[in-house]
């Protein structure tokens, strides 16, 4: 890093300490303020986390039953003790099928076509046609993909269907889009990042634009520090704070929704800092070009709106042009995104991850490098 | 030392403009070490640009010069490490308190003990007892002389202290002077922007500034002879009455009011005394020259100086 921004002048370490230290004191003053930005993106980590996370439960279904059967039934039967589907509507012709998913009515439709319990029992594959209301591809793609699964455990103790160990008949969705993995496992990473992504870039987005508006900075710019000094002092505090924050919500995951750490806790942990960091440097980054704090906050609100929806977490990162995935490997969610996937769902080392750790660390020299030359040390 | 190193500030031909504004225009300026250099003028004359201009807050537009030898464009660093400067607006942090203001200055200094020194620049200033009150609780007099303290911790060569005793009480005000002076006995030397006549006279040397020019310097006794200005007071029944009739008369330069006396001042002798001619032996007032005060001299310029500039 002193290679990026010269060598560093006798005191460096005690000048950035000083400033560290006031900038704590600082905080502890304003408690409110710190308070705020702490619990605020944990209420929303549990709120969303049971709102976004919890597998969607009674969705409203219609069914088409064309034949009256034993299996018809226990296929119903099923469906509805999955907790997932609940039955509020027996419609009598496709006509209805239609209209009560057109109509929002119910999301799922599901049909059982005539002559179905014959065809089955004799082992010629029939399929039930599910029809899911594809605007709200989240929630229809979890209940989909455990209809399988839930069926064939029904129908496994129905002596009247061969059991082949597979599928006896064929589940026709009508579903057209499903997001690769819109499971609770990737939404707490994901909510991880966006709201570290969040406090961060306002913690430090104020920082300097803060000074310049109560007029301390004349008094800063006449003492002997340098603007790499003030930069470090004011971004070394929150990185601990960050990385509180971090292992605060990844402890939530764990213990509210049961997400598992199957990778290194440790790399975890160093490279959450890397992107704690990373965020920091771009928010100081900004508050050395806005001429006042309201300029500041809008910048950093125009930085978190393509971090949160372009990264990965809101929509599936490969379902985007190819302009915006280029576009997203400028933003350091993306980046983080996948690495907390990897550590945490698939147990990825460094090795794997080295390209995107490279990133991050250049996203921050970049930020570092810009925030050091623009930051103005006369009042002109 | 050299002698070189005798002048502490030595810039010639400073010019700083905003928005193609020239705000501080050809402006020179030679300080010796262990002076103190009052430096007066209206507001908006341009004292606080040129104080940041020495101490490298601004980039002059035109001119160059130094500042304990260092050059002010290019050796901006190695000035604040032995410069003090005071702002005009307090600019320490609000929300710390003062131990922890003072405190984060030594440190940012590298002075030794940083506590100690604190402690015993908080006794200094007569501070103790609010050494744990937030700076921005307290009282504005208690805030200059906090600001002041912070400034002079570092032990600096050179003072720049923009407007040190605005709003201070007299007893503070007269041992902020014994301070200063004592520091200045010891070698070091202070820029001090006031706006107290009073405080003009105890400066070993003054300038004065308007609209952005240096209009004169040198001694007090230096300023007022240079000025050549005659000064008349006047006294007696309807002497207010009479300062609207000659602030407008040919001669007049300046009228003012020093309790019961009216001055009467003018550049040239010969017209002056044409314009009081009529009122000269008019039994009820009584007249007589006086050598003309600071403030006369002052007023004066800024007179002459508006009618260049504006
Ligand atoms: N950053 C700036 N941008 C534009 N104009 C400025 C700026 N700073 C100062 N000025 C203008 O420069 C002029 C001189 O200002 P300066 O603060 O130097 O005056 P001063 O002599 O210190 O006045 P005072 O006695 O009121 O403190 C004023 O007209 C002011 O409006
Ligand atoms: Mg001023």
């Amino acid at each position: 890093m002193s290679a990026l921004f010269g060598k560093l002048a006798p005191g460096f370490w005690r000048r950035v300490g000083a400033m560290v230290r006031k900038e704590f004191v600082q905080l502890k003053r304003d408690r409110v303020t710190f308070a705020t930005i702490i619990s605020v993106p944990m209420m929303q980590l549990v709120l969303f986390g049971y709102a976004i996370n919890t597998t969607p439960r009674n969705l409203p279904t219609a069914v088409l039953l064309q034949e009256s059967s034993d299996v018809g039934r226990t296929i119903l039967k099923a469906i509805e003790n999955t907790k997932y589907f609940k039955i509020t509507r027996q419609v009598h012709d496709e006509a209805e099928f239609d209209r009560v998913l057109a109509s929002g009515e119910v999301l799922f439709a599901i049909e059982i076509p005539r002559g179905f319990e014959r065809a089955l029992r004799r082992g010629d594959h029939p399929a039930i046609l599910v029809a899911a209301d594809a605007t709200d591809p989240v929630a229809s793609s979890v209940a989909l993909g455990t209809l399988g699964n839930i069926l064939q455990t029904a129908l496994r103790n129905d002596r009247a269907i061969p059991d082949s160990g597979q599928l006896p008949f064929e589940i026709r969705t009508h579903a057209r889009y499903n997001p690769a993995g819109a499971s609770q496992l990737n939404i707490v990473p994901g909510l991880m990042g966006t709201i570290l992504t969040m406090t961060m870039l306002i913690f430090t987005a104020l920082s300097v634009t803060r000074e310049v508006e109560r007029g301390t900075m004349e008094s800063l710019l006449a003492m002997p520090i340098t603007p790499f000094e003030i930069m470090l002092g004011k971004i070394v505090p929150y990185v601990l704070i960050g990385f509180f924050q971090a292992s605060f919500i990844l402890g939530a995951g764990v213990v509210l929704f049961g997400v598992p750490i199957v990778g290194n806790l440790g790399l975890l942990a160093a490279l959450s800092t890397l992107f704690i960091a990373t965020n920091l440097a771009i928010g100081y980054t900004f508050s050395t070009l806005a001429q006042n704090q309201l300029q500041a906050i809008q910048m950093a609100m125009m930085f978190f709106l393509p971090n949160m929806l372009m990264s990965g977490f809101a929509f599936p990162f490969l379902g985007m042009p190819k302009w915006a995935q280029w576009f997203s490997e400028w933003l350091p969610l993306t980046h983080y995104i996948r690495i907390v996937r990897a550590i945490m769902l698939k147990g990825s080392t460094l090795g794997d991850l080295h390209y995107d750790t490279l990133a991050l660390a250049g996203l921050m020299m970049v930020a570092m490098f810009i925030a050091v030359t623009r930051f103005r040390r006369t009042l002109d | 030392m050299s002698a070189a190193s005798e002048i502490v500030i030595d810039v010639h031909g400073l010019t700083k403009k905003f928005d193609g504004r020239a705000v501080v225009r050809d402006l020179s300026m030679q300080v010796k070490r262990g002076t103190i250099y009052g430096f007066l003028g209206p507001n908006g004359s341009g004292k606080t640009t040129t104080i940041r201009m020495l101490c490298g807050l601004l980039t002059p537009d035109e001119g160059n010069g130094t500042c304990l030898g260092y050059d002010i464009r290019t050796e901006a660093d190695k000035i604040k490490r032995q410069v003090g400067y005071m702002t005009q607006r307090f600019s320490l942090y609000q929300d710390l308190s003062v131990r922890e203001n003072l405190e984060f200055v030594a440190r940012i200094y590298g002075i030794n003990d940083p506590t100690g020194a604190v402690r015993d620049m908080i006794v200094r200033l007569g501070l103790n007892g609010r050494e744990e009150q937030i700076a921005g609780t307290l009282s504005g007099g208690w805030k200059q002389r906090l600001a002041l303290g912070a400034c002079t911790l570092p032990g600096p060569q050179l003072l720049l202290l923009d407007e040190p005793t605005a709003g201070v009480d007299p007893k503070a005000r007269r041992e902020f002077w014994n301070e200063i002076h004592a520091l200045a006995a010891k070698g070091l030397t202070a820029l001090v922007s006031t706006h107290y006549m009073d405080e003009a006279e105890r400066c070993h040397e003054i300038a004065y500034i308007a609209y952005g020019e240096l209009l004169t310097h040198g001694t007090v006794d230096e300023v007022i002879h240079e000025s050549h200005l005659t000064t008349y007071s006047v006294s007696g029944e309807g002497v207010m009455a009479l300062s609207a009739t000659l602030e407008k008369s040919k001669g007049v330069d300046t009228v003012a009011p020093f309790g019961t006396n009216l001055h009467v001042s003018g550049h040239d002798r010969a017209a002056l005394d044409a314009a009081i001619a009529p009122y000269r032996d008019d039994p009820k007032l009584s007249w007589s020259v006086i050598s003309p005060s600071l403030e006369d001299v002052f007023i004066g310029l800024m007179g002459k100086a508006k009618d260049n500039f504006q």
